[in-house]
């Protein structure tokens, strides 16, 4: 007994230095010397200044912006300190009310628009920090983008298409557009 | 649902059985202690350990030295995670500050990890220092998997060893685990995380400027820090500006890579694999849920490799497969189906070429529909538990799937394994009833199914299935229990069924608008996850070892064959008899509930 | 007892009477604590039974009185119908052990000083006699007690114990000196050593084993037991705990009432096993009435179920694969011999051979070669009967010494009378006893007649039930004294799978042993006191009732016919024993999917009035619902007795046909037919307007 217990903390300290330090010191080491962008979180830097990250989303409410998914952390949405979705079941009237919410605001931003709207702009995502919308969602808000900064639909379109992430080997995953990327490059302009 | 969904999901079965059957041949040849290619390079790591630990690796153990050795070794495990997280503000590695970590929680989140269920009551990127994340987390992500498969491998011996009165030396088990199959793994798939966007640093969190400035309604705080609230008991709100947001970081990579590969499934942050940062791309998501289930799978051609008829491993892995596919079929139909309420409301929930459609509250753009409901169905067939969307805001019946996944006894692939123990237990009871049907003394791969066998199987389902239904009553009627609801109507009642499902099964994931970080549950839960890891421990490996002292029985004409369609059409009868047949009236008051109240 | 009398009838209306009887006598709940199962059910109906007086004297109950009444009734009759199988299958062996009684009448017996006929007699009462006393019996007298001749040889009926008719013989020495107690001497007389204390004979043990009072769990039994109880606690857990979910649920939903106990009891009743909780003891008592049946009586409960798991089976040549004797089918004649000359010599050798094969040896002599039998005295011939040391017989006449006998021992004698034994004889010995007969050499003197071919007859259909046995996954081996030439054609022409040659009991003994340590079960017959070892070590051991006392010890089955073929009977009945329990547990776990979609839309139906769309079955009320699903589940026990009794039908099929039909028949029969019963009753219900 005593020398089982014995040679379970003996073990377990080695287990510990090996896998607890040495193995993300070694997986740290390596990622930093191949992928030092993607390792420190894919930071956006602009003017010297990191404006965000490419994986993380913001907060959009601005017209002139494309607005990403709902964001349900708290107490501002897109806190990238607190992650986490909204809960919320599919039953709840809560989550109805979320998205007639966001539904009047995009009626309100945009009158004209009588489109149906694509279901990905009025639920919130799981992590609440979701950095993209579907190119459908993107199409909605295409001309209010464009009406707001004054610019043609196509000048607008071009930038999309050049923010949308197809599937990968046209297979797996879903065709998507990241926000932040592409409002940053709208600013830009 | 579209033609590219059944296209994704049989391009993830394609490349999943294409590289079980490798691994699960070199890890045959690691558990048979044979050279598998990578002796020269760890051989002597691993003598090291044995010189230091005072190990003898020939040294054989009887099945009670066995379960005792698996028994001291979870206990130091969980003795020093605890003491770890009490202690995280003391400690270095803590670029963030975290105080120690309350008891209740330190409690749970130890249970939690010793017996890889990984259910989260903390959340990562709040409560956690890099120090307890890796040392402590990390390293039980490793040892409970390795555990784990350590378990199988003597079950497996007790099988194929005959007029034996050992199965094997923990030790030596679980160190060849955690050596030849986790670490190597882990180390390519850390890497290829990075390469999508993983983050893996050891500086502290980043702030950056917002493109557009927030302004929001902040809660009110008095003097000592506590919420301040009108006369009606609303919390008071002020206007706030943001202009700044914080990137967590952190060594998450290292840790992402076991957490999937050993079934452990506890997030680096709080929003596990839907967090961007913890799985960034539809590449990485594909990486993740392959590795939830490569090595569960890849353990059953091991399995039969081991007892020398390799069809005896995939008729379990066809009866685990048949059962995920149907299952992941439907959850994905359901959610792909939508909302009726949001359909009035006009919003467009069809599936098409520029949208995923269907209901998407609580799942991340990148993975819409099908890779969530695929990464759904496999976290909780197999007991990693990790999420990459939100179950809790899954459609009635979606939700319904995951959670018959998760009470069918976390057998369909399950833990790294403890999946396949779970299997082979399912597959004694059924060999059991199929043999008494044809007339014989039941005999599984040659070993009688007598008495001892069947009161350890049976104890195995009934401690498991006793926790989720008494928990899950303690849950509801008690006022600490129901507090935790976040949802009304049925659904709260899934809530906590969920809840006491998936600790007792050791899976890990949740409803998560249960608001588990409380005394009742953290002590609760984390009960339920001890007992359903180590009772079901003792009677496997007493089974182990009442087979191993048998004789083999060569087979006849007169022997059940255990390999065929009709002994994988009753397996996965039993199963579903045994795990799902006695939860239907729980489910009646849950999500059947609100599946028809919903469709009315 | 003839043994036509004993295929009693399913329906044998004193026995149903009888155990109506006894059904009532069994509620008692210290009888029913041995069956989980159905001491759940009791208990339920206990609750339900006060639930109802509480809602009469109240007027408060949780539903109407009639309703609890109702469900509360059919609970009890559940029970009663569970002790009704059970009961009607003791009473089948009841009546057996009845019959068996009446032979063991109390009678005088004589006991004598001495073991000698002419001692010193005591008149003593039959109970009174102790092992190790001893008796004289003589004609007409019933033998007291077990025990074994110790002098005389008399005719015995042993019909009383074996419903066999025909007089045996008894004698002192060999293997027919045991001698039962019940049985009455026809002729002669007998000295027997008593061998047994009273309440100890082989009929005593008879009785108690087919009344069931000794019947002890076989360990199959009590592994599906265990099962069966584990699914209780599970089903059990479901309903105490849906009472905390329902009140959780009023709550969650604003409405309805919490589902009352007596619907729970009802649903628990439903979901627990108890077609097979019901069953099973009736099972294993009906399995030990087959054996009785087929005239076979199981001295220990293991042993009949043991006998469905028989991998190897060891089977004496002479008597179970042949018939009992050899019989001579050729004549070859030495060089310079005529046939005829062969063929009168033998027969004259013969004439006076009053062994099977000598009579053999003569018949064919006269049909062959219109040689008539003639009177050996009137020939004035000496008839040399066959001794331990010449292993020879023959006839003396007219000077001629004609001898007849296996070649070794001929050839022997040729060299003694300064003849030689030809090479091309020894060719033709050689070659007969390779195709599996056996040569008798017959020599004048010592000239060198020529060779009888005698040919061992294996049984008509025999070669088929084997083949059915190697289906069966069984394997045979035959057993015999002969040389391994003979016995590997004899082998051949019977279809077995092996053979064991030039037998002795050690190498029987081995070869059981060996076979064992392979994990093997094995199954034996054996008659003789040298069989006794290998039986005792059998797993199977089937003793003939004419053997000996050892073997009858040694053996864990008795067959009253001593018919050798019986195993093959033996093993089909324990492998039907097996699986009737396999196949009711399957059917009773199947049933419950109907049930939940009886009773759970019933029982929530307040909470959440859209659940009623889980009522596929479209039950008239909630309460007509609960109380078919419980009206089914008690009937189905009731319709299940008779083939609980009779068993599920065994064919010798492989292993996986077996297991497909009846996981059709008994897995899937059992999802659909509860929906189609609970329907039909439920309409019943709703027309007589009993809720």
């Amino acid at each position: 007994m005593v020398a089982l217990i014995r040679t379970s903390l003996m073990l377990l300290l080695l287990f510990m230095i090996l896998t607890g330090v040495l193995y993300p010191i070694a997986v740290t080491g390596i990622a930093h010397g191949v992928f030092p962008q993607q390792a420190t979180g894919s930071i956006i830097v602009k003017n010297g200044k990191a404006v965000g990250s490419r994986l993380i989303g913001q907060q959009f409410d601005d017209p002139k912006y494309f607005w990403g998914r709902l964001s349900a952390t708290s107490p501002y949405p897109y806190n990238g300190a607190a992650s986490t979705g909204s809960n919320l079941g599919p039953t709840n009237p809560n989550l109805t009310a979320a998205a007639e919410g966001r539904i009047k605001a995009l009626r309100e931003a945009e009158p004209g628009n009588t489109s149906k709207i694509p279901v990905d702009l009025v639920t919130a995502s799981g992590s609440g920090l979701d950095p993209h919308i579907s190119p459908a969602a993107a199409e909605y808000q295409l001309h209010r983008v464009a009406m707001a900064r004054g610019i043609d639909d196509a000048a607008v379109r071009a930038l999309v298409a050049q923010h949308t992430q197809e599937k990968r080997l046209g297979i797996i995953g879903e065709p998507v557009v990241n926000v932040l990327a592409l409002n940053i490059a709208l600013d830009e302009r | 649902m579209t033609g590219n969904a059944y296209l994704q999901m049989g391009l993830y079965f394609c490349v999943l059985m294409l590289l079980a059957k490798p691994l699960g041949v070199y890890m045959a040849r690691v558990y048979e202690g044979r050279s598998s290619g990578l002796n020269r390079a760890l051989g002597p790591v691993e003598r090291l350990f044995y010189r230091i630990c005072g190990i003898n690796p020939d040294e054989e153990m009887s099945w009670k030295k066995y379960a005792g050795a698996v028994l001291l070794f979870s206990a130091a495990g969980f003795l020093f995670l605890y003491l770890l997280q009490r202690l995280q503000g003391m400690l270095p590695l803590n670029p963030q500050k975290f105080a120690g970590v309350p008891p209740d929680l330190a409690f749970n989140t130890a249970v939690s990890f010793i017996t890889n269920t990984n259910w989260q009551s903390y959340g990562g990127e709040t409560t956690l220092s890099y120090l307890t994340q890796m040392a402590g987390l990390g390293v039980q992500n490793f040892v409970s998997a390795a555990s784990g498969m350590a378990v199988l491998v003597a079950l497996i011996r007790g099988i194929t060893r005959h007029s034996s009165e050992t199965i094997g030396n923990y030790w030596v088990d679980l160190t060849r685990s955690t050596l030849y199959i986790l670490i190597p793994l882990s180390l390519v798939y850390s890497l290829l995380l990075v390469s999508q966007g993983v983050v893996q640093t050891f500086s502290g969190y980043k702030t950056v400027q917002l493109a557009q400035t927030i302004t929001y309604d902040k809660p009110k705080l008095d003097d000592k820090g506590s919420p301040v609230k009108d006369e009606k008991g609303n919390p008071v709100t002020e206007k706030a500006e943001m202009k700044e947001q914080v990137i967590p970081l952190g060594p998450a990579a290292s840790q992402i890579a076991i957490k999937q590969l050993g079934t452990n499934g506890g997030g680096f942050f709080n929003a596990n694999a839907a967090h961007p940062l913890e799985n960034p791309t539809a590449l990485s998501n594909f990486l993740e849920v392959l590795a939830i289930l490569l090595i569960p799978a890849a353990l059953c051609i091991t399995f039969g490799r081991m007892v020398g008829d390799i069809r005896q491993g995939w008729a379990l892995l066809s009866a685990m497969t048949i059962v995920l596919v149907t299952l992941m079929v439907l959850c994905t139909w359901s959610e792909q189906g939508g909302s009726p309420r949001f359909a009035s409301f006009g919003v467009d929930q069809s599936a098409n070429d520029l949208q995923p459609g269907g209901n998407m509250e609580g799942k991340e753009a990148r993975f819409g529909i099908v890779n969530s409901a695929i990464w759904a169905t496999a976290t909780t067939a197999a007991s990693n538990g990790s999420v990459n969307s939100m179950h809790d805001s899954y459609s009635p019946l979606g939700g319904l799937y995951p959670l018959l996944l998760i009470q069918l006894g976390e057998v369909i692939f399950g833990g790294v394994g403890s999946g396949l123990y779970g299997m082979l237990v399912m597959a004694i009871i059924t060999v059991f009833l199929a043999g008494l049907m044809v007339g014989r003394t039941p005999e599984y791969l040659g070993k009688k199914i007598e008495m001892f066998e069947m009161k350890m199987a049976a104890l195995v389902i009934l401690i498991v299935n006793a926790l989720v239904k008494v928990g899950t009553a303690l849950g509801v009627a008690t006022a600490a229990g129901v507090a935790g609801v976040a949802n009304p109507g049925p659904h709260g009642f899934t809530e906590i069924l969920y809840a006491f499902s998936s600790a007792a099964n050791n899976n890990g994931s949740a409803f998560a608008g249960l608001s588990a970080n409380t005394v009742f549950y953290n002590t609760a839960l984390g009960i339920a996850m001890f007992i359903g890891r180590f009772w079901v421990i003792i009677p496997v490996l007493a089974i182990a070892g009442s087979l191993a002292k048998k004789k083999q029985v060569p087979a006849s004409l007169g022997t059940l064959p255990t390999h065929t369609p009709l002994f994988i059409a009753l397996l996965i009868g039993v199963i579903l008899i045994v795990g799902a047949l006695s939860f239907l009236p729980a489910w009646a008051l849950g999500p059947l509930a609100e599946q028809v109240t919903a469709a009315r | 007892m003839s043994s036509k009398s004993k295929k009693r009838s399913l329906f044998d209306p004193a026995i149903i009477q009888k155990a109506l009887k006894d059904s009532l006598a069994k509620l008692n709940p210290a009888h029913q604590i041995r069956n989980p199962v159905m001491f759940v059910v009791e208990a339920g109906s206990a609750l339900t039974t006060l639930l109802f007086f509480h809602a009469v004297l109240t007027g408060k109950g949780e539903a109407s009185p009639s309703f609890i009444l109702q469900i509360s009734l059919w609970l009890w009759i559940t029970v009663l119908f569970a002790n009704f199988a059970e009961s009607m299958a003791e009473g089948r062996g009841k009546a057996q052990a009845d019959s068996l009684r009446k032979t063991r009448r109390e009678v005088l017996a004589k006991r004598l000083a001495r073991p000698k006929p002419d001692a010193e007699v005591t008149k003593t009462a039959s109970s009174q006699l102790k092992k190790g006393d001893i008796v004289l019996v003589e004609a007409g007298d019933v033998i007291p007690m077990d025990g074994e001749v110790v002098e005389g040889v008399a005719t015995v009926n042993e019909s009383a114990v074996t419903g066999e008719s025909a007089p045996v013989i008894r004698e002192s020495g060999g293997d027919r000196s045991a001698v039962t107690g019940g049985t009455t001497v026809l002729s002669d007389w007998l000295v027997v050593r008593i061998t047994s204390n009273p309440g100890e004979t082989f009929l005593d043990r008879m009785i108690s084993m087919v009344e069931g009072a000794k019947r002890q769990k076989t360990p199959n039994e009590i592994a599906l037991d265990i099962l069966l109880a584990g699914m209780t606690i599970i089903f059990l857990l479901v309903c105490v705990t849906l009472l905390p979910y329902s009140f959780f649920s009023v709550k969650a939903a604003g409405q309805g009432t919490p589902v009352t106990i007596t619907v729970l009891v009802a649903l628990l009743v439903c979901l627990i096993p108890t077609t097979i909780g019901g069953l099973l003891s009736a099972i294993g008592i009906a399995g030990m009435d087959r054996m009785i049946q087929a005239n076979v009586i199981a001295l220990s409960g293991r042993a009949v179920e043991a006998a469905g798991d028989v991998d190897v089976l060891l089977l004496d040549k002479t008597g179970t694969i042949t018939l009992g004797n050899r019989q001579a089918t050729e004549f070859i004649p030495a060089q310079g011999v005529q046939v005829d000359a062969l063929a009168d010599a033998a027969q004259l050798a013969s004439l006076a051979d009053e062994t099977p094969e000598g009579r053999s040896i003569v018949v064919l002599a006269k049909e062959k070669y219109g040689l008539r039998a003639r009177d050996i005295h009137t020939m004035g011939a000496t008839f040399v009967p066959f001794t331990a040391q010449t292993r020879m017989s023959g006839v003396d006449l007219d000077g001629r010494e004609i001898r007849k006998g296996a070649a070794d021992s001929v050839e022997q004698y040729v060299k003694k009378q300064g003849g030689t034994f030809p090479p091309e004889i020894r060719a033709i010995v050689d070659d007969i006893a390779k195709r599996g007969a056996t040569p008798l050499v017959v020599t004048d003197k010592a000239r060198v007649l020529g060779v009888i071919r005698l040919n061992d007859i294996v049984k008509g259909g025999i070669k088929e039930r084997f083949a059915e046995m190697r289906r069966m996954g069984i394997k045979t081996i035959m057993i015999t004294g002969d040389n391994p030439l003979t016995a590997a054609a004899v082998a051949a022409e019977a279809g077995v799978d092996d053979f064991l040659a030039e037998a002795t009991p050690e190498a029987k003994l081995k070869l059981i042993r060996e076979y064992q340590q392979g994990g093997r079960l094995v199954a034996m017959t054996g008659d003789g006191t040298n069989d006794a070892p290998a039986l005792a070590q059998a797993d199977v051991a089937v003793a003939m009732n004419t053997g000996t006392q050892a073997a009858k010890e040694a053996g864990n089955l008795v067959d009253l016919d001593s018919n050798p073929t019986k195993l093959i009977q033996i093993v089909e009945i324990g492998k039907q024993l097996l699986m009737t329990r396999g196949t009711l547990t399957t059917f009773s776990i199947a049933n419950d999917v109907a049930k939940y979609f009886a009773i759970l839309p019933a029982a929530f139906l307040s909470i959440y009035p859209a659940l009623g769309a889980l009522n596929i079955m479209g039950l008239k009320t909630p309460e007509s619902a609960v109380l078919s699903a419980v009206i089914f589940n008690a009937l189905i026990i009731i319709f299940l007795v008779p083939l609980a009794l009779r068993g599920v039908k065994y064919r010798p099929l492989g292993a996986s046909v077996i297991l497909r039909n009846n996981a059709l028949i008994y897995g899937v029969g059992g999802l659909i037919v509860p929906f189609i019963g609970i329907k039909l009753v439920d309409m019943l219900i709703a027309a007589l307007h009993l809720v």
